[in-house]
Protein backbone atom coordinates (compact mmCIF):
# COMPACT_ATOMS: atom_id res chain seq x y z
CA UNK A 1 0.00 0.00 0.00
CA UNK A 2 1.65 3.42 -0.84
CA UNK A 3 0.85 6.50 1.12
CA UNK A 4 1.14 9.69 0.59
CA UNK A 5 4.04 12.05 1.25
CA UNK A 6 3.84 14.94 3.50
CA UNK A 7 4.56 16.93 0.70
CA UNK A 8 2.00 15.69 -1.62
CA UNK A 9 -0.39 16.22 1.30
CA UNK A 10 0.66 19.45 1.45
CA UNK A 11 -0.34 19.89 -2.36
CA UNK A 12 -3.64 18.57 -1.68
CA UNK A 13 -3.93 20.98 1.20
CA UNK A 14 -3.14 24.04 -0.73
CA UNK A 15 -6.13 22.66 -2.98
CA UNK A 16 -8.32 22.79 0.00
CA UNK A 17 -8.43 18.75 0.47
CA UNK A 18 -10.12 18.80 4.30
CA UNK A 19 -8.94 14.74 4.20
CA UNK A 20 -5.41 16.12 3.53
CA UNK A 21 -5.53 17.88 6.24
CA UNK A 22 -6.94 15.48 8.76
CA UNK A 23 -3.99 12.34 7.41
CA UNK A 24 -1.40 15.26 7.87
CA UNK A 25 -2.63 16.40 11.65
CA UNK A 26 -2.85 13.12 12.81
CA UNK A 27 0.90 12.19 11.58
CA UNK A 28 2.08 15.27 13.38
CA UNK A 29 0.14 16.79 15.82
CA UNK A 30 1.20 14.40 18.52
CA UNK A 31 5.03 15.86 18.15
CA UNK A 32 3.64 19.28 17.85
CA UNK A 33 1.90 19.55 20.96
CA UNK A 34 4.82 18.07 22.59
CA UNK A 35 7.23 20.14 20.99
CA UNK A 36 5.10 23.52 22.39
CA UNK A 37 4.29 22.02 25.70
CA UNK A 38 7.94 21.46 26.58
CA UNK A 39 8.23 25.39 25.60
CA UNK A 40 5.03 26.89 27.08
CA UNK A 41 4.33 24.43 29.88
CA UNK A 42 0.69 24.66 29.73
CA UNK A 43 -1.51 21.69 28.31
CA UNK A 44 -4.88 24.39 27.49
CA UNK A 45 -2.02 26.63 26.04
CA UNK A 46 -0.49 23.88 23.92
CA UNK A 47 -3.71 22.65 22.58
CA UNK A 48 -4.62 25.55 21.37
CA UNK A 49 -1.73 26.66 19.90
CA UNK A 50 -1.39 22.91 18.32
CA UNK A 51 -4.58 23.72 16.24
CA UNK A 52 -3.28 27.38 15.33
CA UNK A 53 -0.06 25.71 13.97
CA UNK A 54 -2.09 23.44 11.99
CA UNK A 55 -4.71 26.39 10.66
CA UNK A 56 -1.55 28.14 9.55
CA UNK A 57 -0.55 25.50 7.48
CA UNK A 58 -4.07 25.18 5.94
CA UNK A 59 -3.64 28.97 4.80
CA UNK A 60 0.26 28.86 4.15
CA UNK A 61 -0.34 25.30 2.39
CA UNK A 62 0.31 27.14 -1.31
CA UNK A 63 3.53 28.83 -0.19
CA UNK A 64 5.06 25.79 0.95
CA UNK A 65 7.86 25.04 -1.50
CA UNK A 66 9.54 21.36 -0.46
CA UNK A 67 12.91 23.12 0.18
CA UNK A 68 12.50 21.39 3.92
CA UNK A 69 10.91 18.14 5.38
CA UNK A 70 6.70 19.55 6.34
CA UNK A 71 8.09 18.28 9.85
CA UNK A 72 10.42 20.99 9.62
CA UNK A 73 8.36 23.74 8.42
CA UNK A 74 5.34 23.13 10.81
CA UNK A 75 7.92 22.53 14.06
CA UNK A 76 9.07 25.83 12.48
CA UNK A 77 5.97 27.71 12.68
CA UNK A 78 5.09 25.58 15.75
CA UNK A 79 7.81 27.65 17.76
CA UNK A 80 6.99 30.89 16.46
CA UNK A 81 3.15 30.18 17.89
CA UNK A 82 4.84 29.11 21.07
CA UNK A 83 7.87 32.41 21.36
CA UNK A 84 4.69 34.46 20.43
CA UNK A 85 2.24 32.69 23.36
CA UNK A 86 4.77 33.43 25.74
CA UNK A 87 5.47 36.91 25.37
CA UNK A 88 2.04 37.57 24.97
CA UNK A 89 0.65 36.03 28.07
CA UNK A 90 3.77 37.53 29.61
CA UNK A 91 4.33 33.97 31.34
CA UNK A 92 8.25 33.90 33.08
CA UNK A 93 9.76 30.63 31.95
CA UNK A 94 10.90 28.00 34.04
CA UNK A 95 14.59 29.20 33.80
CA UNK A 96 17.24 27.79 35.32
CA UNK A 97 17.60 29.41 38.56
CA UNK A 98 13.97 28.16 39.55
CA UNK A 99 15.19 24.34 38.41
CA UNK A 100 18.26 24.58 40.85
CA UNK A 101 15.99 26.07 43.38
CA UNK A 102 14.22 22.50 43.12
CA UNK A 103 17.13 20.61 43.26
CA UNK A 104 17.97 22.05 46.31
CA UNK A 105 14.85 21.23 47.88
CA UNK A 106 15.98 17.88 47.08
CA UNK A 107 17.78 16.03 50.02
CA UNK A 108 21.82 16.00 50.27
CA UNK A 109 23.33 13.82 47.44
CA UNK A 110 23.60 10.87 48.95
CA UNK A 111 19.90 10.81 50.03
CA UNK A 112 19.08 12.02 46.66
CA UNK A 113 20.26 8.35 45.23
CA UNK A 114 19.20 6.57 47.63
CA UNK A 115 15.57 7.29 46.35
CA UNK A 116 15.92 7.86 42.99
CA UNK A 117 17.79 5.76 40.49
CA UNK A 118 20.71 7.98 38.23
CA UNK A 119 17.97 7.88 34.80
CA UNK A 120 15.00 9.51 37.15
CA UNK A 121 17.28 12.44 38.24
CA UNK A 122 18.52 12.98 34.46
CA UNK A 123 14.89 13.29 33.61
CA UNK A 124 13.95 15.34 35.79
CA UNK A 125 17.19 17.80 35.01
CA UNK A 126 16.48 17.60 30.95
CA UNK A 127 12.99 18.87 32.34
CA UNK A 128 14.14 21.45 34.31
CA UNK A 129 16.67 23.43 31.74
CA UNK A 130 16.06 26.45 30.13
CA UNK A 131 14.04 26.47 27.34
CA UNK A 132 16.46 27.48 24.97
CA UNK A 133 18.59 24.73 26.37
CA UNK A 134 15.55 22.34 26.46
CA UNK A 135 14.51 23.07 22.86
CA UNK A 136 17.34 22.01 21.26
CA UNK A 137 17.62 19.35 23.10
CA UNK A 138 14.36 18.05 22.34
CA UNK A 139 14.49 18.72 18.36
CA UNK A 140 17.97 17.16 18.05
CA UNK A 141 17.22 13.84 20.24
CA UNK A 142 13.46 13.23 20.24
CA UNK A 143 12.34 14.86 16.97
CA UNK A 144 15.51 14.03 15.35
CA UNK A 145 16.40 16.99 13.43
CA UNK A 146 19.85 17.74 11.38
CA UNK A 147 21.94 20.29 12.07
CA UNK A 148 20.25 22.00 9.42
CA UNK A 149 17.14 21.60 9.87
CA UNK A 150 17.45 22.80 13.85
CA UNK A 151 19.25 25.85 12.75
CA UNK A 152 15.90 26.43 9.84
CA UNK A 153 13.57 25.87 13.11
CA UNK A 154 15.44 28.06 15.45
CA UNK A 155 16.80 30.39 12.87
CA UNK A 156 19.93 30.30 14.03
CA UNK A 157 23.19 29.76 11.79
CA UNK A 158 24.39 26.13 11.74
CA UNK A 159 27.43 26.84 13.98
CA UNK A 160 25.76 28.20 16.81
CA UNK A 161 23.08 25.05 16.60
CA UNK A 162 26.41 22.66 17.40
CA UNK A 163 27.84 25.13 20.14
CA UNK A 164 24.23 25.57 21.79
CA UNK A 165 23.70 22.01 21.84
CA UNK A 166 26.98 21.51 23.37
CA UNK A 167 26.48 24.23 25.75
CA UNK A 168 23.12 22.38 26.68
CA UNK A 169 25.02 19.16 27.37
CA UNK A 170 27.29 20.97 29.56
CA UNK A 171 24.95 22.54 31.74
CA UNK A 172 23.06 19.30 31.55
CA UNK A 173 26.14 17.85 32.98
CA UNK A 174 27.13 20.32 35.84
CA UNK A 175 22.86 20.23 36.80
CA UNK A 176 23.27 16.44 37.38
CA UNK A 177 26.92 16.91 39.33
CA UNK A 178 25.03 19.35 41.47
CA UNK A 179 22.49 16.50 42.30
CA UNK A 180 25.46 14.28 43.24
CA UNK A 181 25.21 12.14 39.92
CA UNK A 182 29.06 12.97 38.66
CA UNK A 183 29.19 11.72 34.87
CA UNK A 184 33.20 12.70 34.41
CA UNK A 185 32.13 14.94 32.19
CA UNK A 186 32.24 18.23 32.02
CA UNK B 1 48.73 18.50 12.73
CA UNK B 2 49.65 20.96 15.44
CA UNK B 3 47.81 20.90 19.08
CA UNK B 4 45.43 23.58 18.16
CA UNK B 5 44.17 21.79 15.12
CA UNK B 6 43.92 18.56 17.46
CA UNK B 7 42.13 20.27 19.70
CA UNK B 8 39.73 21.64 17.25
CA UNK B 9 39.00 18.37 15.60
CA UNK B 10 38.04 17.33 19.01
CA UNK B 11 35.92 19.67 19.59
CA UNK B 12 34.02 19.39 16.34
CA UNK B 13 33.74 15.71 16.67
CA UNK B 14 32.56 15.83 20.65
CA UNK B 15 30.34 18.78 19.07
CA UNK B 16 28.71 16.06 16.36
CA UNK B 17 27.98 13.30 19.04
CA UNK B 18 24.86 14.10 19.68
CA UNK B 19 23.74 13.80 15.75
CA UNK B 20 25.78 11.08 15.33
CA UNK B 21 23.27 9.00 17.89
CA UNK B 22 20.48 10.46 16.45
CA UNK B 23 21.29 9.33 13.20
CA UNK B 24 21.19 12.87 11.55
CA UNK B 25 24.41 13.33 10.08
CA UNK B 26 26.00 12.80 6.68
CA UNK B 27 27.46 9.63 5.53
CA UNK B 28 30.73 11.38 5.91
CA UNK B 29 30.42 12.94 9.16
CA UNK B 30 29.27 9.79 10.34
CA UNK B 31 32.24 7.83 9.48
CA UNK B 32 34.50 10.46 10.24
CA UNK B 33 33.05 9.97 13.97
CA UNK B 34 32.81 6.19 14.00
CA UNK B 35 36.73 6.70 12.97
CA UNK B 36 37.37 9.10 15.64
CA UNK B 37 35.16 6.86 18.33
CA UNK B 38 37.44 3.75 17.54
CA UNK B 39 40.71 5.44 18.29
CA UNK B 40 39.45 7.50 21.22
CA UNK B 41 38.13 5.80 24.51
CA UNK B 42 37.71 8.86 26.12
CA UNK B 43 35.46 10.11 23.17
CA UNK B 44 33.82 6.68 23.12
CA UNK B 45 33.01 7.19 26.77
CA UNK B 46 31.55 10.70 25.58
CA UNK B 47 29.17 9.22 23.62
CA UNK B 48 28.19 6.71 26.25
CA UNK B 49 26.70 9.74 27.78
CA UNK B 50 25.23 11.20 25.07
CA UNK B 51 23.49 7.76 24.46
CA UNK B 52 21.89 8.39 27.73
CA UNK B 53 20.76 11.58 27.38
CA UNK B 54 18.79 10.38 24.31
CA UNK B 55 17.11 7.90 25.69
CA UNK B 56 15.93 9.83 28.76
CA UNK B 57 14.95 12.93 26.62
CA UNK B 58 12.91 10.47 24.49
CA UNK B 59 11.24 9.16 27.45
CA UNK B 60 10.90 12.34 28.97
CA UNK B 61 9.07 13.38 25.63
CA UNK B 62 6.92 9.96 25.33
CA UNK B 63 5.64 10.93 28.98
CA UNK B 64 3.67 13.49 28.05
CA UNK B 65 0.10 12.90 26.93
CA UNK B 66 -1.13 13.82 23.49
CA UNK B 67 -3.57 16.27 23.11
CA UNK B 68 -7.34 15.60 23.54
CA UNK B 69 -9.61 15.04 20.69
CA UNK B 70 -10.83 19.05 20.74
CA UNK B 71 -7.31 20.12 19.69
CA UNK B 72 -8.75 18.42 16.13
CA UNK B 73 -12.22 19.59 16.16
CA UNK B 74 -11.41 23.31 17.23
CA UNK B 75 -8.77 23.09 14.26
CA UNK B 76 -11.38 21.73 12.16
CA UNK B 77 -13.99 24.39 13.62
CA UNK B 78 -11.32 27.37 12.51
CA UNK B 79 -11.21 25.84 8.99
CA UNK B 80 -14.67 25.38 8.24
CA UNK B 81 -15.17 29.60 9.53
CA UNK B 82 -12.68 30.29 6.44
CA UNK B 83 -12.88 31.95 3.52
CA UNK B 84 -14.00 29.51 0.97
CA UNK B 85 -10.90 29.02 -0.64
CA UNK B 86 -10.21 29.35 -4.50
CA UNK B 87 -7.81 26.59 -5.95
CA UNK B 88 -4.50 28.39 -6.10
CA UNK B 89 -1.35 27.46 -8.44
CA UNK B 90 1.11 25.38 -6.55
CA UNK B 91 4.46 26.44 -6.28
CA UNK B 92 5.97 23.08 -5.42
CA UNK B 93 6.50 21.03 -9.17
CA UNK B 94 8.44 18.72 -7.56
CA UNK B 95 5.73 17.42 -5.21
CA UNK B 96 2.74 17.59 -8.49
CA UNK B 97 5.83 15.08 -10.05
CA UNK B 98 5.99 13.24 -7.63
CA UNK B 99 2.20 12.80 -7.13
CA UNK B 100 1.96 11.91 -10.67
CA UNK B 101 4.72 9.66 -10.40
CA UNK B 102 3.82 7.52 -7.50
CA UNK B 103 0.40 7.25 -9.01
CA UNK B 104 2.03 5.08 -11.79
CA UNK B 105 2.04 1.15 -11.27
CA UNK B 106 6.04 0.11 -11.66
CA UNK B 107 4.84 -1.63 -15.34
CA UNK B 108 3.28 1.83 -16.22
CA UNK B 109 6.74 3.54 -15.14
CA UNK B 110 8.64 0.95 -17.29
CA UNK B 111 6.77 1.80 -20.14
CA UNK B 112 6.98 5.57 -19.78
CA UNK B 113 10.34 5.60 -19.57
CA UNK B 114 10.69 3.21 -22.44
CA UNK B 115 8.61 5.99 -24.37
CA UNK B 116 10.98 8.59 -23.09
CA UNK B 117 13.80 7.42 -24.17
CA UNK B 118 12.69 6.42 -27.45
CA UNK B 119 11.45 10.09 -27.78
CA UNK B 120 14.77 11.18 -27.29
CA UNK B 121 16.32 8.91 -29.38
CA UNK B 122 13.72 10.20 -32.28
CA UNK B 123 14.26 13.52 -31.40
CA UNK B 124 17.95 13.60 -31.70
CA UNK B 125 17.38 11.87 -34.98
CA UNK B 126 15.07 14.16 -36.14
CA UNK B 127 17.65 16.90 -34.80
CA UNK B 128 20.60 15.09 -36.83
CA UNK B 129 18.52 15.35 -39.74
CA UNK B 130 17.63 18.85 -39.67
CA UNK B 131 21.17 19.84 -39.19
CA UNK B 132 22.65 17.50 -42.53
CA UNK B 133 19.21 19.16 -44.52
CA UNK B 134 20.71 22.92 -43.37
CA UNK B 135 24.23 21.81 -44.24
CA UNK B 136 23.11 20.96 -47.88
CA UNK B 137 23.79 17.32 -47.36
CA UNK B 138 23.91 17.04 -51.66
CA UNK B 139 23.08 18.42 -54.80
CA UNK B 140 19.64 18.47 -55.74
CA UNK B 141 18.23 19.50 -58.73
CA UNK B 142 14.85 22.25 -58.71
CA UNK B 143 12.69 19.40 -59.88
CA UNK B 144 13.34 16.92 -57.28
CA UNK B 145 10.46 16.11 -55.06
CA UNK B 146 11.87 17.23 -51.74
CA UNK B 147 11.49 14.00 -49.69
CA UNK B 148 11.31 10.46 -51.25
CA UNK B 149 8.32 8.06 -51.16
CA UNK B 150 8.20 6.38 -48.34
CA UNK B 151 8.83 2.78 -48.90
CA UNK B 152 10.26 -0.68 -46.42
CA UNK B 153 9.08 -3.18 -44.76
CA UNK B 154 7.68 -1.96 -41.30
CA UNK B 155 6.69 -3.64 -37.64
CA UNK B 156 4.93 -2.70 -35.03
CA UNK B 157 6.78 -3.33 -31.02
CA UNK B 158 6.52 -2.83 -27.85
CA UNK B 159 9.07 -3.04 -25.84
CA UNK B 160 9.39 -5.06 -22.68
CA UNK B 161 9.16 -3.05 -19.75
CA UNK B 162 12.30 -4.04 -17.99
CA UNK B 163 14.62 -3.06 -21.04
CA UNK B 164 16.69 -0.35 -20.50
CA UNK B 165 17.54 2.40 -22.37
CA UNK B 166 20.91 0.50 -23.31
CA UNK B 167 18.94 -2.66 -24.28
CA UNK B 168 16.56 -0.70 -26.58
CA UNK B 169 19.40 0.85 -28.09
CA UNK B 170 21.59 -2.28 -28.63
CA UNK B 171 18.65 -3.98 -30.06
CA UNK B 172 17.79 -1.37 -32.84
CA UNK B 173 21.62 -0.76 -33.82
CA UNK B 174 22.57 -4.52 -34.19
CA UNK B 175 18.72 -5.05 -36.28
CA UNK B 176 19.29 -2.27 -38.45
CA UNK B 177 16.04 -0.99 -37.48
CA UNK B 178 14.74 2.59 -37.62
CA UNK B 179 11.58 4.19 -34.68
CA UNK B 180 9.76 5.89 -37.56
CA UNK B 181 6.82 6.95 -35.19
CA UNK B 182 5.02 6.19 -31.42
CA UNK B 183 4.47 5.74 -29.04
CA UNK B 184 0.73 4.67 -30.21
CA UNK B 185 -1.42 3.53 -28.09
CA UNK B 186 -0.22 0.46 -25.69
CA UNK B 187 3.22 1.69 -25.88
CA UNK B 188 3.63 0.57 -29.82
CA UNK B 189 6.39 1.93 -31.78
CA UNK B 190 6.23 1.78 -35.88
CA UNK B 191 10.14 0.84 -37.15
CA UNK B 192 11.20 0.30 -40.30
CA UNK B 193 12.45 -3.28 -40.39
CA UNK B 194 13.86 -3.34 -43.96
CA UNK B 195 14.11 -0.11 -46.40
CA UNK B 196 12.87 -1.82 -49.52
CA UNK B 197 9.88 -4.36 -49.20
CA UNK B 198 10.34 -7.78 -49.03
CA UNK B 199 8.38 -9.94 -49.49
CA UNK B 200 5.32 -11.04 -46.64
CA UNK B 201 7.07 -14.53 -46.08
CA UNK B 202 10.24 -12.81 -45.59
CA UNK B 203 9.24 -10.20 -43.12
CA UNK B 204 6.98 -12.98 -41.22
CA UNK B 205 10.50 -14.75 -40.70
CA UNK B 206 12.31 -11.57 -39.66
CA UNK B 207 9.98 -10.50 -36.81
CA UNK B 208 9.77 -14.38 -35.74
CA UNK B 209 13.30 -13.45 -35.07
CA UNK B 210 12.94 -10.39 -33.57
CA UNK B 211 10.21 -11.63 -31.15
CA UNK B 212 13.49 -13.79 -29.48
CA UNK B 213 14.43 -11.36 -28.27
CA UNK B 214 14.28 -10.46 -24.32
CA UNK B 215 14.23 -6.75 -25.23
CA UNK B 216 10.79 -6.98 -27.08
CA UNK B 217 7.49 -7.64 -25.47
CA UNK B 218 5.47 -7.74 -28.62
CA UNK B 219 6.07 -7.52 -32.28
CA UNK B 220 4.06 -7.79 -35.20
CA UNK B 221 4.50 -7.27 -39.44
CA UNK B 222 2.26 -4.30 -40.70
CA UNK B 223 1.39 -3.16 -43.87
Amino acid sequence: MQTASDEVLIGRIADGERLAMQVLFARHHVRVYRFVLRLVRNEAVAEDLVSDVFLDVWRQAGKFEGRSAASTWILSIARFKALSALRRKGEQELDEATAETIVDEADDPQATMEKKDKSEILRKTIASLSAEHREIIDLVYYHEKSVEEVAQIVGIPEATVKTRMFYARKRLGELLKAQGVDRGWP
Amino acid sequence: MTMNDNARERQELEELLPWHAAGTLSRGEAKRVVDALARDPELARHYDLVREEMIETIHVNEALRAPSARTMDELFRKIDAEPARRSMPRLNLAARFGEFMASLTPRTLAYASGAAVLALLLQAAVITGVVINERGGGYQTASAPATAPVEGSYAMIRFAPQASAGDITRFLESNKLSVVSGPAAGGLYRVRVAVTGIPKGELARVVKQLQQDKTIDFIAAVE
